[in-house]
């Protein structure tokens, strides 16, 4: 399904009605999620954060459908959707302290970089085996309808994840329970490095949702306003009592699997070139120019706004520092058992790996 | 007061959870309505819906992924695993999420859910029915893991586990699920979790146990005190977090251990009491720790009764234990 044709204009027949404000905010939440990938990806080349998971080429399907999901949705992601998360208003600020593992990430210093979560913006946790989120989405959806809640779960995952146990397992059991969940697989050509087409034998990944009953749609997933009407249909289906969907969201990663990745090995340029020019925000950036409400100034001014915020995230969390030693120990049960208070004073008491490290 | 089985004491726990609480949930394979493939569900769905007691499609990934998603918000599943020996579709939900979700969001989130599973051999069950995985899951940081050996304890331990805000691996010694009757209070109790109970006091050698193998333990610690061997049993009641006080000062005072478990030798959890002790009460120890354990192959059918750790081979370990 598309919207957006190709010359910027809409299919009257497929549009979902946002108003002009609406389509902008979606525009600029995806300019934003790019120039923060952008500068994180930088830093990371010179050294300054360990490694970066991005999402370019795919800020429409991450936006689109987090634009879709209503405040009281949940999102569960995979790991490439921080997009989503900024969308909900989640602080720039904390994602860069993340990032660098600092005193006032979030997470403590406990995980790699880009295992963002936030209960207040109702996005549960990253975490990096491929798949496992999957069956929480369910068992989310499907606590929200036992309790009687009008919510429903949008879970984030990747071609490859379709391979995964686990996607069948909560496929199985979001159809079998009519879980209020939508699948929203990003299917952006590749995991790691294999393609989309040796990953299964199926001709589509929305196929698949048949041997669950699941209903499925397929769209453009660089359209941002086709993924936010598919993913609309979906919330309207689970609010309605009809159960789960599965949206495969046609996308391409334009960059790495991570910073860790060099996609050159296994694709040529030409390919990747040739989806440059399907890039989400060219088609999406013409339309809301012919509708006469954006421009080259307007973009330069945005750009400009985010790229300076992004840079004086850095800046701020450079300064910080460490987060406190002791730090390693909590969490790891609600109460902590003597093994671990022993195993704290051990650690904290005993030598450091680097003078310089911080145990306030 | 009811006189209950093993079996009993843990379907009157689940039936007191499920009355106290609306977010408690009994899920897994065959729950609803058969009541279980060892009928510890017996009767649950019949009075508590089907929507409380859910029978399950077949898929472990799928039992305990979902029940991680219902822990995260709001719900407290008590999920069964037919078999213990059937978990490890399972692991990766159990080890990598249930375990590190509270770690991995600085307590934000957190998954209060209980994870019941017949475990143990001793009911010819061959290598797939008769495993004792507990050491896999006392080594995963995050989860803990609780063995009653008797109907009173398994009621009051799960009631608190199922209290308890971090998730908890329920294993229940299925060769004793009907093997002893005890007075259980018909009201919701609860036994704290973390705390080890002297079975049988004695003064020469300290013999620890869990699961089924207490009875084993108690029995060797009877046949060898008509030689004059005077044993302490401690049943462990909660494998992790370890009650390790009460097994240090038990050990400071007899100076002698033997550790009795089904599973293999190697890297089991005798293992690490072994190291723990000898750090702790060295200087207190007369005798080499013992392990009296499965040996270390697959669990076998025909000779599972040379395989298990029963008191035949307990009885020896603590006689040259009181005579080193």
């Amino acid at each position: 399904m598309h919207v957006i044709r190709d010359d910027g204009s809409l299919d009257p027949t497929r549009d979902p009605g946002l108003s002009i404000d609406e389509v902008v905010a979606l525009y600029k939440a995806m300019v934003r999620t790019r120039i923060v990938d952008d500068r994180l990806e930088k830093i990371q080349r010179q050294g300054r954060i360990a490694f970066h998971v991005g999402s370019l080429g795919e800020e429409a399907a991450i936006i689109g459908a987090a634009g879709a999901l209503r405040d009281r949705d949940w999102i569960v992601p995979c790991y490439r959707e921080v997009g989503a998360l900024l969308w909900r208003g989640y602080p720039l600020q904390q994602y860069v302290d993340h990032m660098y593992g600092n005193a006032d990430d979030p997470l403590l210093g406990r995980q790699m970089p880009d295992h963002t979560f936030s209960r207040a913006h109702r996005y549960l946790s990253v975490s990096a085996p491929i798949g496992t989120q999957i069956p929480h989405a369910v068992g989310v959806a499907m606590a929200a309808k036992k309790r009687g809640l009008d919510e429903c779960v949008g879970v984030f995952f990747g071609d490859g994840a379709t391979s995964s146990n686990d996607f069948h397992a909560a496929m199985n059991f979001a159809g079998v329970y009519q879980a209020p969940v939508l699948f929203l697989c990003r299917n952006n050509g590749y995991a790691i490095s294999l393609p989309a087409e040796q990953q299964t034998a199926t001709r589509t990944m929305a196929e698949k949702a048949a041997a669950y009953r699941v209903p499925a749609a397929r769209v453009d997933g660089n359209d941002v306003l086709a993924v936010w009407r598919a993913v609309r249909d979906g919330v309207q289906r689970a609010a309605d009592g009809g159960g789960p969907t599965f949206i495969e969201l046609m996308t391409y990663r334009l960059g790495g699997h991570s910073t860790s990745d060099d996609p050159r090995i296994y694709r040529s340029e030409e390919e990747t070139d040739s989806w440059r020019k399907a890039d989400p925000m060219l088609r999406l950036r013409k339309h809301i120019e012919q509708r006469g409400v954006w421009n080259d100034d307007l973009d330069g001014d945005w750009r400009a706004v985010c790229d300076g915020e992004v840079k004086e995230c850095v800046r701020r969390a450079e300064e910080k520092p460490a987060p406190a030693l002791v730090e390693m120990f909590t969490d790891v049960y609600e109460e902590q058992p003597w093994h671990l208070r022993e195993q704290q004073a051990q650690c904290i008491d005993g030598p450091r790996a680097t003078a310089e490290e911080d145990e306030s | 007061m009811t006189q209950m089985n093993l079996v009993q004491a843990i379907n009157s726990g689940l039936r007191g959870a499920l009355q106290e609480d609306d977010n408690v949930l009994v899920m897994g394979e065959d729950v609803g309505r058969l009541g279980g493939v060892f009928r510890v569900t017996q009767g649950l769905q019949e009075e508590f819906g089907a929507d409380r007691v859910l029978d399950t499609p077949l898929s472990e990934t799928g039992i305990l992924g979902t029940a991680i998603g219902m822990a995260l918000h709001g719900l407290r599943p008590v999920s069964e695993i037919q078999f213990a020996d059937f978990i490890y579709p399972g692991f990766d939900q159990l080890v990598s999420e249930a375990a590190k979700y509270r770690y991995r969001t600085a307590g934000e989130f957190h998954v209060p859910m209980v994870v019941r599973t017949p475990y143990g051999g001793g009911i010819r069950g061959g290598q797939y029915h008769s495993q004792s995985p507990e050491a896999l899951f006392i080594h995963t940081p995050g989860l803990k893991v609780v063995c009653p050996s008797n109907p009173y304890d398994a009621k009051g331990l799960l009631l608190e586990a199922i209290r308890d805000e971090d998730p908890v691996l329920f294993l229940e010694p299925k060769r004793v699920y009907r093997a002893v009757k005890m007075d259980v209070p018909d009201t919701p109790y609860t036994v704290p979790l973390g705390e080890a109970k002297v079975v049988r006091p004695g003064e020469q050698v300290t013999c620890v146990a869990w699961g089924a193998m207490l009875y084993e333990a108690f029995t060797a610690a009877e046949e060898v005190a008509k030689q004059g061997i005077d044993v302490e049993v401690i049943d462990l009641r909660t494998l992790w977090p370890l009650d390790i006080d009460a097994i240090v000062s038990s050990v400071e005072k007899t100076g002698r251990v033997v550790i009795v478990h089904e599973a293999p030798r190697t890297c089991g959890f005798g293992s690490e009491l072994v190291a723990l002790i000898t750090e702790r009460a060295f200087l207190n120890l007369e005798a080499p720790p013992v392990r009296v354990t499965g040996w270390d192959t697959p669990f076998p059918l025909t000779h599972e009764r040379e395989y298990l750790p029963l008191a035949h081979r307990i009885a020896p370990a603590l006689l040259d234990t009181a005579r080193y």
